[in-house]
């Protein structure tokens, strides 16, 4: 996208802060609906992202975040409503319409091809010819060099991407975004993956991008990402609207508890869930569990579980929770870390060694990773422990039908007889098949990820008191839920997970949700430096920050207020080592930002304009 | 069979009526060819042309058994015709020992071939398709090394008798299909491995979280089919009265994958369906006889088998996507 246009989205500085919301929008969602079988993704969204904007989109698992970008990347079709391409309303049929329409994607994983050159994935399908009609290879080389240099990226566009590091090959992503005139980049969670450093060279891009009047769709569920660079924000909850306006205006509290429907002085124990009152534990765990480390994942947790207890797992989405299930099962290989059992550590970690340990884990994904859909309920429920109702390899159906019975009464499973096809099951009754599973292991451990998640109402009652009796049987449960209020009324106590490390434990009274909200909220960055907070403190960010600022000003006229505003605070180089404090005191910087932010925004006419000669 | 889903008028379940044929289609199927040659053939339903068909399946019937199991993991083993020849070429070699010793030795040759496959796509963690191509390729180059790149005339008369005697009537060859369709049914339906195979099918993931010994079942399921082909190959020199490495088993691999479809696997895993495989091939079989008889053409025989297996595919992606 040429400099004129940044330029006549900028030059126009003051107006009207706060403008309607269809002048100035580049891509708008109105009242939109998907519908999956048995689901609905999507309920009646709407959804702008203005000319220049920095955009959060947040929501929990399940929330319809992807099926949002989806919709408005050409990959689904709206069962309701429509979308509006600056102003104009517009239908895309294929990803590709979207792509030509100036919209890029950049995914988790990135969507290049590892094998070719760094230049040849940004010159992808329009290649520059030389007189022979021959890709013009010094002159692709050239011009990728130059593309790259602009965003501080030094990499050899003779290159296969796939040598670079993960977090290059993602701005070799953007840089082609950029490259192809695109006024909209949707990125879903780009950070996931990142090393600090990476994410910092990240930000500048995307400063870069945003200078440009390009608007930014962001997924992440790092709030401290989010404070430092967006400019508004849009929740959803269950697929449907819960929150959109300026990101400065909602503090960190607020959005997780938008994010997670919990208001925070709406506090009720023991009030919709079947949880009873809290169990006795045990002194001596059963389960203990140091140093689980994996790459991005996981950093060095630590977790005890008693007999007796319900030890709640919380977290935001993207905290390391699952990943904390999965390595206690064996199912996560790790780089480092020790499990034991009653005492005795396990030498492989396998699921079936943390199986003969006693340890079973209820997968997140029921269809996924549970139930095997063409079997019988019989043989889901027996599949974990059929050689244990075998003889000599042979299977007896005796030994299967006896304990199949029993826990098909006990956890009262609903099906037309032992031998109905479980893809024929209810979400609910899956879920007491697989419940059925681990339970009929006698396991000492039990690991619950997300036990009642799209399950209907009564199934959830009844899988909830289930966790109770099973804790007051002496089993160690770890719960994982999103559901704050089954996690605090379940748990007897609740250790909380961000960025892949324990951020703290409520114990006691402190087991409520405005306690877990706090806690939930909290920034990475305020417990000195155990994540990702070496955010603004490195040098180099403080020797790149002028750099790009000076690059900026010698592009578009009055580009001042530049994104990097944001890492550093309104005026500039000099101040970059307040950037550091940005994340923990969020009050004073978002403001800040606010104000510049909404000038580029408020030109609509001009913004549209621009947008309409820009295409091809 | 003959009832193609796409004309059937509203009103009828589709997913139903493709679940039926799924199950009983080519039961039916069969049973409608026989009726037909009984009716228009001459000298079709007779003890000796019955045999003889019986006796020419029967190498498909014992490949395609190995060739479900294989699937029903939601794999497939590319090498089966390349494992008949390299048995076959073995074979002669150790001859002079007598035909156990030589058994043996052949067997052994479908156990390395299924060794070399199985760890290639269980503990590599390749594709089947691809894993089972290297032997697909180099399993026939090898059978023409270790023979020589010549024909062996079979003068054993142990080994001969095995293709040609009968006992009680029936075959050896189709008597040894018989009980190894029973014994894979077994497998399949009442043992651990059986079961474990299954679930790996139908779902890896929850198997693998489930504890299921995956890796093993996996290689031992390509062990077995190894094993299977090679023992095909034996019986298959044993009627030929001569070992051939360089066409022996050609394209072996299609048929069983053929007669295993028309059966009603799915070709997705998750379900091995013994009695069908065994019926699949037998339809193919008496398709291409019946066809022939009536003066078609070989190729004519060919699109017809093809029509077949668009059929049984259709048929199986319609019961999915109810």
């Amino acid at each position: 996208m040429a400099p004129p246009e940044a330029a006549a989205a900028q030059s126009a500085p003051p107006g009207p802060p706060s403008p309607p919301p269809a002048p100035g929008a580049v891509l708008e969602a109105v009242g939109v609906s998907k519908r999956f079988p048995g689901v609905v993704a999507l309920d009646d969204v709407s959804f702008t992202l203005r000319q220049g904007e920095i955009h959060a989109l947040v929501g929990e698992n399940g929330a319809g975040k992807s099926t949002l970008i989806k919709l408005l990347t050409g990959v689904y079709r709206p069962d309701d409503g429509e979308l509006r391409l600056a102003g104009e309303p517009g239908a895309f049929h294929h990803p590709h319409e979207a792509q030509r329409a100036g919209i890029s994607t950049i995914y988790q994983e990135v969507n290049l091809v590892p094998l070719m050159s760094v230049a040849r994935n940004i010159f992808l399908g329009r290649e520059p010819k030389n007189r022979f009609g021959l890709i013009d290879f010094p002159r692709m080389h050239r011009e990728t060099a130059e593309l790259l240099g602009g965003f501080g990226i030094t990499a050899d566009p003779r290159r296969p991407l796939h040598t670079l590091g993960i977090g290059t090959q993602q701005m070799v992503a953007l840089a082609r975004a950029v490259s192809v005139q695109a006024r909209v980049v949707v990125m879903d969670e780009p950070t996931s993956s990142l090393e600090p450093r990476e994410v910092e060279t990240l930000f500048r891009v995307i400063g870069e991008l945003h200078e440009r009047g390009i608007s930014i769709l962001y997924v992440s569920h790092r709030m401290d990402e989010l404070y430092r660079i967006c400019d508004r924000v849009t929740v959803l909850r269950d697929g449907r609207l819960v929150h959109s306006g300026d990101l400065a205006d909602t503090d960190r509290v607020r959005l997780v508890s938008l994010m997670l429907g919990r208001e925070i002085a709406e506090v009720r124990r023991h009030g919709a869930t079947s949880f009873g009152e809290g169990h006795t534990a045990d002194r001596q765990p059963v389960l203990t569990a140091s140093g689980l480390t994996r790459r991005h994942q996981l950093q060095d947790i630590a977790l005890e579980l008693h007999p007796g207890e319900v030890l709640g797992l919380g977290g935001l989405l993207g905290s390391g929770r699952s990943e904390t299930a999965k390595a206690l099962s064996g199912a996560l290989p790790l780089d480092g870390g020790e499990i034991s059992v009653g005492g005795r550590a396990l030498r492989r970690l396998t699921p079936s060694a943390a199986i003969r340990a006693g340890i079973s884990m209820l997968p997140e994904d029921r269809k996924a990773e549970g139930i095997v859909p063409g079997l019988s309920v019989r043989e889901n429920i027996v599949l974990a422990a059929m050689p244990r109702l075998s003889r000599a390899g042979i299977v007896s159906r005796q030994k299967q039908d006896r304990i199949v019975e029993i826990f098909m009464k006990r956890l009262r499973i609903k099906a037309a007889g032992p031998e109905q096809k479980v893809g024929e099951l209810s979400g609910g009754n899956q879920q007491k098949v697989l419940l059925a599973r681990w339970l009929c292991l006698e396991p000492k451990v039990l690991l619950l990820d997300e036990p009642t998640r799209g399950i209907d109402v009564g199934a959830k009652a009844e899988v909830q008191s289930l966790i109770d009796d099973l804790a007051g049987e002496g089993l160690a449960v770890l719960l994982i839920s999103s559901d704050i209020e089954e996690l605090v009324e379940g748990a007897d106590r609740i250790v909380v997970l961000r960025a892949g490390a324990v951020a703290g434990e409520l114990t006691g009274d402190d087991v409520e949700e405005n306690a877990l909200l706090a806690v939930l909220a909290e920034t990475g960055d305020s417990d000195d430096g155990d994540s990702h907070s070496d955010f603004g403190d490195s040098t180099d960010d403080a020797g790149e920050a002028p750099e790009a600022e000076a690059e900026a000003a010698a592009g578009p006229q009055d580009a001042a207020p530049g994104p990097l505003t944001k890492t550093t605070a309104p005026d500039a180089p000099p101040e970059s080592a307040a950037g550091t404090g940005t994340g923990t005191a969020a009050a004073p910087a978002p403001p800040a930002d606010g104000e510049p932010q909404s000038t580029p925004d408020t030109p609509g006419g001009a913004g549209s304009a621009t947008a309409k000669e820009d295409p091809r | 069979m003959t009832a193609a889903p796409y004309s059937l008028p509203r009103g009828i379940d589709r997913p139903r009526v493709a679940d039926w044929l799924q199950r009983y289609g080519v039961y039916a199927a069969v049973a409608a060819l026989l009726i037909f040659n009984w009716i228009f053939t001459d000298h079709f339903m007779t003890t000796d042309n019955l045999r003889t068909q019986l006796v020419q399946v029967s190498p498909v019937v014992i490949v395609a058994l190995g060739m479900a199991l294989v699937i029903g993991t939601e794999g497939v083993d590319l090498s089966v015709g390349s494992t008949m020849a390299l048995a076959s070429s073995v074979l002669p070699l150790y001859l002079g020992y007598g035909l156990l010793p030589s058994l043996l030795v052949a067997l052994l040759a479908g156990i390395l071939v299924g060794l070399v496959n199985g760890s290639l796509v269980a503990l590599v963690g390749l594709q089947p398709i691809v894993a089972t191509l290297a032997l697909f390729v180099g399993g026939r180059g090898l059978a023409l090394v270790i023979a020589d790149g010549q024909l062996k005339q079979i003068e054993n008369q142990n080994l001969l008798d095995l293709g040609t005697n009968s006992v009680i009537g029936i075959p050896i060859v189709v008597l040894i299909a018989g009980v190894l369709a029973l014994l894979v049914a077994f497998l399949v339906q009442r043992t651990t491995f059986g079961r474990q195979l299954v679930a790996i099918g139908g779902n890896r993931a929850a198997a693998t979280l489930a504890g299921l010994p995956v890796k093993r079942v996996l290689i031992g399921v390509y062990v077995l089919c190894g094993v299977l082909a090679s023992l095909a190959g034996v019986l298959a020199t044993a009627r030929l009265t001569a070992s051939d490495p360089s066409s022996l088993g050609n394209l072996m691999e299609l048929s069983a994958i053929t007669a295993v479809v028309v059966g009603g696997t799915p070709l997705t895993g998750g379900s091995v369906r013994v009695l069908g495989t065994v019926f699949g091939a037998l339809l193919m079989q008496l398709l291409h006889a019946t066809l022939v008889t009536h003066n078609l053409h070989d190729s004519t025989a060919q699109m017809v088998q093809a029509g077949i297996i668009l059929v049984a595919v259709y048929v199986a992606r319609e019961r999915r996507s109810r």
